[in-house]
């Protein structure tokens, strides 16, 4: 069976033979997708699954990663906690770093990116390559992962010179949208409900998980997945945990991995061990990036799912957990206020007495947590799994190929 | 003899219009001014895109009335339009601005106050495709209905009233060519209200109005 179908289960025979229909207009269309990282993070997974659907759909699609030196990622990782917010000037030394790892990826890549029909460059990262493809015939697109509600200002304009050269934008959510002289679409992301981290798992894995990273499977476990970063709030987490352990005898998991594209990663992880101290019911975790098993094995002993970031793009791990019938605490913020509907699938808080409060509420009220859970469930089901997203994606390719009318009967590619 | 039914089917893209809004009076301004495609996403586009069930208000502008303004009684006004009376957006953006305008009248607080969270204006495109699968006989269709997308459910039973003949589903429209023996059919379908409900209860809605009509007759004993 291909792969395509093997979601017919989940999702229906009928959305299976939409995106087959939906693709049937883009066969033998050339796709380039570049981004900066094969491995750790929600869009190196991301691809990781799209490119082979959309190869098995019949599109000619790759995947392309930039390589760079640490002053590069070092600019853009300064770069994207500008644009979440963060107020920093990045130092003209690096932003020439940036430009010039541009301009050597681009011209690694230039036949594959100057031949291409469409090109989906993700993030900031390799966004100033489009200034080194002056010969470019295909329709580049910018894939924004990112929150960028309220960015730095200086670093969004500098930013924004490059991207306002793409024909299109897609965002993950309306908030995030920054004004430019192109389409701003909206694509939410999504979960693959046949990946290692999101399959389902036997009772047998799941016994041997809370051995294998000394859990007590008689005592509730908290859990939040992510990676170690400022604007996840891991420091918050432990402190909602010290609220609800003066009443409960919880167990704290903080599980993650870092991303080759994070040099902050080590010392977050570092304040974070610190932190913690030598309370034996905090487990740190830190898994590398190909892990999946192990982390969906962690989400599914998990009582409760938290993902307190008081930043967040979308939040993959919230999608996950949900899928996984937990109820998640989420930060009120980003792509969580999606997919966290309060009281419905989950609670959305704002200070770690927030997150312990709804702790302790859910552990309270078993019943609760099942229906939510449950509800959680539901609610990705119908909206955040990858065939959602794959449908959105041969659209937008359909609606950028076709011309920019409110409506397109019969679409025909140039 | 009737034309056979093409089975069309569709998929809709959001695209941000880069305007949003806090206050009412920033509201109904930029109602005045969104494309008319954006009026049609905020009416319709909860169908086909993420959306936990509200069981009060089933359009995004009395949503943001109630849970960011947190004016119930402008969210209640709101929620009452309904955009299947209107065939032409231009009519129902009048409706939305003029009830929007009668609530600034009666309450000057409403005007000074700044909702908590935006209201963004998001547009749609919207892809029409054809399936290539064609039904001849009414009979026929009532068997394809339980298997249609949601997007042709969305395409035949929505976005067809915006299609001559206007106001009119293309299920109810088509079957009417064959004759009065079809007319309860017609009836049946056309009750079926399309704005309380999501495109999955709506295919199960149509699916039972024909299968109840198709099933056996039973003889009076």
């Amino acid at each position: 069976m291909n792969r395509l179908d093997q979601y017919i289960p989940i999702v229906g025979q009928d959305v299976i033979d939409q995106l087959k229909q939906l693709a049937s207009y883009l066969k033998g269309i050339k796709v380039v997708h570049v981004n900066s990282t094969r491995e750790g993070g929600g869009v190196a997974e991301i691809l990781s699954w799209l490119i082979p659907l959309k190869q098995e759909l019949g599109i000619d699609a790759s995947w392309e990663v930039i390589t760079g030196t640490p002053q590069f990622y070092q600019c853009t990782k300064y770069m994207h906690n500008a644009l979440q917010g963060q107020q920093f000037e990045i130092r003209e030394s690096l932003l020439k770093e940036y430009e010039r790892i541009n301009a050597i990826n681009a011209e690694t890549l230039r036949s594959k990116l100057e031949e291409a029909d469409l090109v989906h460059i993700h993030d900031p990262q390799p966004a100033a390559m489009i200034q080194s493809c002056p010969n470019r015939r295909g329709k580049w697109i910018w894939r924004c992962h990112i929150d960028v509600s309220r960015p730095y200002r200086p670093v969004w304009k500098y930013l924004r010179e490059r991207v306002q050269l793409y024909d299109a934008s897609i965002w993950s959510l309306s908030e995030f949208a920054q004004p430019l002289p192109h389409p701003l679409y909206l694509i939410a992301p999504s979960i693959d409900p046949l990946s290692p981290k999101n399959i389902d798992l036997d009772d047998d894995e799941l016994n041997r998980t809370y051995g294998k990273f000394g859990l007590d499977p008689r005592r509730p476990i908290i859990t939040q997945v992510s990676r170690f970063d400022r604007f996840k709030d891991p420091q918050g987490v432990i402190r909602a945990y010290r609220f609800v352990k003066a009443f409960l005898p919880i167990q704290l998991v903080l599980a993650g991995g870092g991303a080759s594209d994070d040099p902050e990663g080590e010392e977050v992880l570092a304040q974070v061990r610190a932190i913690a101290g030598d309370d034996q019911d905090i487990h740190i975790i830190v898994l590398p990036a190909d892990a999946h098993r192990e982390i969906n094995a962690l989400q599914r002993i998990s009582d409760i799912v938290i993902q307190k970031s008081t930043r967040e793009g979308f939040g993959l791990t919230v999608t996950e957990a949900m899928w996984k019938g937990k109820p998640v605490i989420g930060g009120d913020t980003g792509g969580i206020r999606l997919q966290v509907v309060n009281h419905h699938t989950g609670f959305l808080v704002n200070s770690p007495e927030g997150a312990a409060l709804r702790i302790r509420y859910l552990l309270k009220h078993r019943d609760r947590l099942e229906e939510i859970g449950a509800k959680a469930r539901q609610f990705v089901l119908e909206n955040f799994l990858i065939t959602r997203h794959l449908r959105e994606y041969l659209t937008l390719m359909l609606a950028v190929l076709s011309g920019n009318q409110d409506r397109i009967e019969e679409p025909r590619i140039a | 003899m009737s034309e056979a039914f093409e089975v069309k089917d569709c998929a809709l893209i959001a695209i941000s219009t880069g305007e949003y809004a806090q206050t009412l009076r920033e509201m109904r301004d930029k109602v005045q001014s969104a494309p008319s495609s954006a009026i049609y996403y905020h009416f319709w586009g909860g169908l086909l895109r993420p959306t936990f069930d509200d069981p009060e208000f089933q359009n995004d502008f009395a949503i943001w009335a109630s849970h960011s303004l947190h004016d119930k009684t402008l969210a209640e006004r709101l929620a009452l339009i309904d955009p299947s009376d209107f065939v032409d957006l231009e009519d129902l953006r009048r409706e939305v601005v003029e009830t929007i305008e009668i609530r600034l009248d009666e309450s000057e607080r409403l005007s000074l106050i700044t909702a908590d969270h935006r209201f963004y204006f998001v547009r749609s495109q919207i892809i029409v495709i054809d399936t290539q699968r064609t039904v001849k006989t009414p009979k026929e269709l009532a068997r394809i209905v339980p298997g249609l997308s949601a997007g042709s459910i969305f395409y035949h039973y929505i976005d067809a009233r915006r299609r001559p003949p206007y106001n009119k589903d293309d299920f109810s429209t088509w079957i009417s060519s064959f004759g009065p023996d079809f007319q309860e059919l017609v009836e049946h379908i056309s009750e079926v209200d399309p704005y309380f409900t999501n495109l999955v209860e709506l295919r199960e809605e149509l699916t039972g109005v024909f299968a109840k009509f198709f099933r056996p007759k039973r003889g009076k004993l």
